[in-house]
């Protein structure tokens, strides 16, 4: 890993202009985490409720620095095998028994079958093995287990990977991390301390304005200033499970398809609307007409 | 650097840094060389992104991302802002704050004397004087004997919550006797490792995993809050958050004259939210007990769809009942049929000289597979070996 003594790039401002020009309304907070992140070569991990976005920072952040993606999507059991590296057996296996017909000697077949023709990259192998350093997002980590967490904390260490047959795969670039997680699980204080920590609310009624007007400019101002109100008051309402921006996003183009050019002009079609921003059966529940009326009524 | 004063910024960095430890923030010396790197790295920054940059490298947490700005605000503008954070953190070496909880419900010379109503504390917990955390232990064992009536405060509310945890772990886990294909199993799956071996030309070279799959058993709460148990209700509702927990197949219901069914409430994430909510339900009715007949409305409504022959029902009443004990016993029985075990608990039963002589207790008892006193948290806590056994 070379030192980290060049001299930091840290106009917070510049980054944010341009995760603007790619369609990603971030928060300062957010931008100067981001360049600090970039900047130190440190993990960042973002937090937030489900649906401020934090998948999406990633994919920004790849589109501004224009460099890969790479995903790895966490879930329960996931393991080395999935995340790093895996030995592809079979082709192995194929190799080893063409190879025996012509009598090739077992060091020998064994040197042929350890290389890395036959390594099947994972994400994280992947990651360390770019020229150009990619953006790695590594999604929901709380809903990995502890064990491989600690893993995750070793690779981001050192940014190496041994593999015992093939040896010790050093990081060609540093990857820029991303971590996000949904609190579903306590993190260790370990990994928090090695990353960069963002937290993101949800976007008030001026963000969440520019990025609807960002992703759907084709959409009437007047109709997105409605849409946007409402889902605000909607979020202060007693919800199971608030609207995210994709849900917002989501609802404005069933609007538009609705041909609706104002909220309070049918009712009915924008109560029957709302099971793109609720979506649970208590929510769809809780969220009656009379309550439909009075926040349209608010907003209007 | 804008923001730094004339006098060593370095040593005005550590002592920011060392209000944040003081604040509980995990900020180590790694930490504190990454924020002087930070600073030394850009002059032209203004404050804002100063506060912004130190922000993101030493925040941990959402609670820590929240506190931060004030921290800093009251650190750099030199209000001299000492400690920001109240009781809060009594988990980060608030050690001191401990006792001052207990003060409230106990006497204040000295901690394990605090005698229950009862009478139930013997004398037996030695107490006092030899160090801080000795007299925290000792006061601590005599809150988890104090009668759960005297229960108010939040913390107390959180141990009976963690004790109904391990309750509801220990009825939980039940492992079954068959064997099921598993990645992360304990035991060579040999039958179905041969077979994928046939896909590689007869070579073993996957290992598949079996384990036995846990078989939880499932939860039935019910929950007696007439008059004569108002006491106990706080506590017992707390104590049946825990139980409940994340387990999605549990039920809970409360009862006085009528049955009320209180699984979401009890679910909603919320502490504080879900037991105002409770209270709420709980303290809406007032009077009589009808066990019986609640009893009767449950077999009838909910029993097909909560019970099966996993299930181990928790019913919380001190048996004070003014219906007919011949109706009681009949419901217990039919009750008793529909799940595998049937527990009461009895705040009553812990008090001295108390026998079960209540009509409706009396009638009760053959159905009942265990009888238990659930006066005090010591008393909750030694039900787990009688749980686990069930």
């Amino acid at each position: 890993m070379q030192e980290r003594s060049h001299p930091m790039n840290l106009d917070f401002r510049d980054l944010q202009a341009r995760l603007d020009a790619v369609g990603y309304v971030a928060e300062e907070s957010l931008a100067m985490a981001l360049t600090l992140a970039v900047g130190l070569q440190r993990p960042l991990l973002l937090e937030g409720e489900a649906g401020v976005g934090k998948t999406e920072v990633a994919r920004a952040l790849s589109e501004v620095l224009d460099t890969r993606l790479i995903r790895l999507q966490c879930y329960e059991g996931l393991d080395a095998t999935s995340a790093l590296y895996e030995w592809n057996y079979r082709r192995q296996l194929l190799a080893i028994r063409a190879h025996e017909a012509e009598g090739l000697s077992g060091d020998a077949l064994e040197r042929h079958v350890f290389t890395e023709d036959y390594l099947l990259r994972r994400p994280l192998l992947e990651a360390i093995s770019q020229e150009t350093p990619p953006v790695l997002l590594i999604d929901e980590i709380d809903r990995a287990d502890e064990e491989f967490e600690a893993y995750l904390l070793e690779v981001l260490a050192d940014y190496r990977i041994s593999i015992p047959e093939l040896g010790t795969i050093e990081a060609r670039s540093i990857p820029r991390v991303i971590l996000t997680s949904n609190g579903t699980r306590a993190l260790s204080d370990a990994l928090r301390r090695r990353c960069l920590y963002a937290w993101i609310e949800f976007p008030d009624e001026a963000k969440e304005l520019a990025i609807l007007r960002a992703r759907l400019p084709e959409v009437e101002a007047g109709l997105l200033r409605q849409a946007v109100a409402f889902v605000q008051s909607l979020r202060r309402e007693d919800l199971e499970k608030k609207p995210g921006v994709a849900e917002t996003l989501d609802w404005v183009r069933a609007l538009t398809g609705l041909r609706l050019p104002a909220l309070h002009d049918d009712p009915a079609a924008v109560q029957a609307s709302l099971v793109c921003l609720l979506k649970t059966q208590a929510d769809l529940a809780a969220v009656t007409p009379e309550v439909t009326a009075r926040l349209v009524g608010r907003v209007a | 650097m804008a923001t730094a004063p004339a006098r060593g910024p370095l040593a005005r960095l550590a002592g920011f840094l060392s209000l944040l430890r003081l604040n509980g923030f995990a900020v180590g010396i790694a930490e504190g060389q990454a924020a002087a790197a930070f600073l030394a790295a850009g002059p032209a920054l203004d404050r804002r992104a100063v506060r912004l940059g130190l922000k993101s490298l030493l925040c941990g947490t959402q609670e820590q991302w929240e506190r931060f700005d004030e921290l800093f605000e009251a650190w750099w503008a030199e209000r001299g802002m000492k400690q920001a954070t109240p009781a809060g953190s009594a988990r980060l070496g608030g050690r001191p704050s401990l006792p001052k909880v207990w003060d409230a419900v106990l006497p204040s010379d000295a901690g394990g004397k605090a005698s229950g109503p009862m009478g139930l504390l013997e004398g037996d917990e030695e107490t006092a004087g030899e160090g801080e955390g000795r007299l925290v232990a000792s006061r601590r064992e005599a809150r988890s004997r104090t009668d759960l009536r005297r229960f108010t405060s939040p913390e107390e509310r959180a141990e009976a919550e963690r004790i109904a945890e391990r309750l509801a772990q220990a009825i939980r886990h039940r492992l079954s006797r068959r064997r099921r294909p598993s990645r992360r199993g304990r035991e060579p799956d040999l039958r179905r490792s041969l077979r994928r071996s046939l896909a590689q030309g007869g070579e073993p070279l996957e290992l598949l995993l079996r384990e036995r799959p846990s078989r939880p058993a499932r939860l039935v709460l019910l929950l007696d809050v007439s008059g004569s148990m108002q006491p106990y209700a706080r506590p017992f509702l707390a104590f049946l958050r825990g139980l409940l927990g994340q387990d999605l197949r549990a039920e809970a219901f409360l009862f006085h004259t009528r049955l009320v069914r209180i699984t979401e409430a009890v679910r909603e994430p919320d502490a504080l939210r879900a037991m105002s909510r409770l209270t709420l339900l709980a303290e809406g009715f007032g009077g009589g007990t009808r066990i019986a007949a609640c009893l009767k409305d449950f077999n009838d409504r909910h029993a097909r769809s909560a019970l099966s022959s996993r299930c181990v029902v928790v019913l919380l009443s001190d048996g004070y009942d003014t219906d007919e004990p011949e109706a009681l016993a009949a419901e217990l029985a039919r009750l008793k049929r529909r799940a595998r075990r049937l527990v009461w608990l009895n705040p009553l039963l812990g008090w001295r000289d108390y026998a079960p002589v209540a009509r409706g207790m009396a009638a009760a008892l053959p159905h009942v597979d265990h009888f238990a006193t659930a006066h005090s948290l010591a008393s909750l806590a030694a039900l787990e070996p009688e749980l686990a056994r069930l």
